[in-house]
């Protein structure tokens, strides 16, 4: 068995060796446009998340070819490329959102610290309170504002007593930023509020459940600048608490708001590496193509 | 990644961009005239010449202005990212030491004018000896900037840094045997001090040539050279090998 399948099985086994990741070349230049090897450095030094050739078939699309790299603890990572390259469907990786999609199978390693996430005694529904989502359309359940909130917690049994879910319900609302705009009318629908409020009150559903990592998958798109800056704010802010993975097809708002930035490119990952030096030096042609603006 | 040389896919932006290049280009074309007037004037003794270089000065200053207004605009309207962001920041800075060098032709042009209508006598030649050599290793560092701006070459700009090392040194000997001229005859010295000026321009020049070299340096390969400025061309490349190195192996 060569080296090469020898780490892939360490790998897949879960067992995970972190110099078996996929050689990379780093501190070169990539000029060659068929060259798909990621560039840069995908391991970080405090790993939250840890993803080994992970491969997502859509049917017989193959969807994400081989992705490897770690998400590091408190660290807010952005996902950017073109419509199609894979970066959704890599994101509900991490938290199995794909297997509502009956066609979708899915390979390779994810670890959340040291657990599989695929391993058997894992129960999904506890893994997504683990790993909770923001979706591109804020999408409030047709309930009160304090139901939307107070939900989560309730059905996780995290708490005892009406006061203290409460509580909770007041916490996460003030840590999305929420609570002035909304305290004087809590049992009011959700739906009633403004886009931007809307998406900071499925934030506030998200944390409420008290996650470790928090998915975006484009949360402002739907946004406009200003409601655009509180979110981005809000993300700021949260970073203390949680690790948080962002899907934007902004480049600005992925140079605003991430330390590290992942470049994908159909089901690829080309690039990873430090924001700043993605889109200031580029090692891929690709990448410098794409957020230059220099596409098809 | 180097400068992509392939199109936009909004192709007034790279018009915007082609423009921008060209006017500091442009802008570098009329300063190496400068140069070349100041030095000129002085060779021949015409104060009217050097007059004309100090009235040209405006044109290059409102260059300068209009250069920094479109990188401004550019930044604003286009987010500019990777190679076209470092394209922006290094025509920004270069047009600034731009602009300098022809303070520097100006300054040349008005000692000019202060040695042949200021003073009572005529400047002796030998004080003069120096000044053409020198005019001559500042213009054609400037002119060689210009074509690696023009074609992004990295090799000349690194040959640029190095030959301002020979200018510095030509400037301390120059300087050195001026000096000996005002020691042996102080009468000189009104003159001599007139000639410090001029050659402390033209090792200037040299000086600004080293950082449109930098970011020419920078724009190419996104690497920062400025720091080390006194460490020779071999030693620049081995650190950013090693650098490249140690990244691979962390």
């Amino acid at each position: 068995m060569s080296t090469t399948a020898i780490d892939t099985q360490v790998a897949l086994n879960g067992t995970l060796n972190r110099s078996a990741s996929p050689p990379r070349s780093a501190g070169v230049q990539v000029t060659d446009y068929d060259n798909r090897q990621t560039v840069g450095k995908i391991t970080v030094d405090n790993p939250k998340m840890t993803c080994r050739e992970v491969n997502v078939y859509y049917g017989e699309k193959h969807a994400i070819k081989n992705v490897s790299l770690d998400i590091g603890a408190n660290e807010v990572i952005a996902f950017i490329g073109p419509s199609g390259c894979g970066k959704s469907t890599f994101i509900r990786c991490l938290n199995r959102m794909n297997d509502t999609i009956p066609s979708a199978r899915v390979t390779g390693l994810i670890k959340l610290d040291e657990d599989d996430i695929h391993a058997k005694e894992i129960d999904v529904v506890q893994l997504r309170a683990r790993v909770g989502m923001v979706f591109q359309k804020p999408n409030p359940f047709p309930k009160s504002i304090y139901e939307n909130v107070a939900y989560g917690p309730r059905i996780h049994g995290m708490v005892n007593t009406k006061a203290e879910l409460d509580d909770l319900v007041r916490e996460s609302l003030e840590r999305a930023g929420l609570i002035k705009e909304v305290e004087k009318r809590m049992l009011e629908p959700g739906t009633s509020l403004s886009g931007g409020q809307q998406q900071r009150l499925c934030i506030a559903r998200a944390i409420a459940v008290n996650p470790e990592v928090i998915l975006m998958d484009e949360p402002c798109s739907a946004l406009d600048p200003i409601a655009t800056a509180k979110i981005e704010e809000l993300i700021d802010e949260l970073r203390e608490n949680y690790t948080i993975v962002i899907v934007t097809h902004s480049m600005q708002q992925a140079a605003r708001v991430s330390q590290r930035t992942a470049y994908f490119h159909l089901g690829d990952l080309i690039e990873i590496g430090d924001t700043d030096q993605i889109f200031t030096n580029p090692r891929h042609k690709l990448t410098e193509d794409y957020i230059t603006g220099r596409f098809g | 990644m180097a400068i992509s040389r392939e199109a936009h896919t909004v192709k007034q932006f790279d018009v915007q961009l082609a423009n921008l290049r060209n006017m500091v280009l442009e802008m570098g074309g009329l300063v190496e005239d400068q140069i070349k007037g100041a030095i000129a004037a002085l060779d021949q003794e015409d104060a009217n010449a050097a007059r004309e270089v100090i009235a040209r000065d405006r044109i290059i200053n409102g260059l300068q202005i209009k250069a920094d207004e479109d990188c401004v605009s550019i930044i604003a309207l286009r987010q500019p990212l990777g190679g076209d962001l470092r394209m922006i920041m290094s025509l920004a800075n270069s047009v600034t030491d731009l602009e300098r060098i022809g303070d520097s032709a100006k300054k040349i042009a008005r000692m000019t004018l202060q040695m042949y209508e200021g003073e009572t006598s005529q400047p002796s030649a030998k004080l003069l000896r120096d000044v053409r050599p020198m005019a001559e290793l500042a213009s054609g560092m400037l002119r060689d900037c210009l074509d690696a701006l023009a074609r992004l070459d990295v090799e000349k700009a690194l040959s640029i840094i190095h030959n301002d090392t020979e200018l510095d040194q030509e400037f301390q000997s120059a300087l050195r045997r001026l000096i000996t001229y005002m020691m042996e005859d102080p009468r000189t010295i009104g003159h001599a001090i007139n000639v410090v000026f001029i050659i402390k321009a033209l090792e200037r020049i040299g000086d600004h040539c080293t950082n449109i070299a930098e970011h020419i340096v920078y724009l190419v390969e996104g690497k920062n050279i400025q720091q080390r400025r006194n460490i020779d061309m071999n030693t620049i490349l081995t650190l950013a090998q090693d650098e490249a190195e140690s990244e691979a192996k962390g």
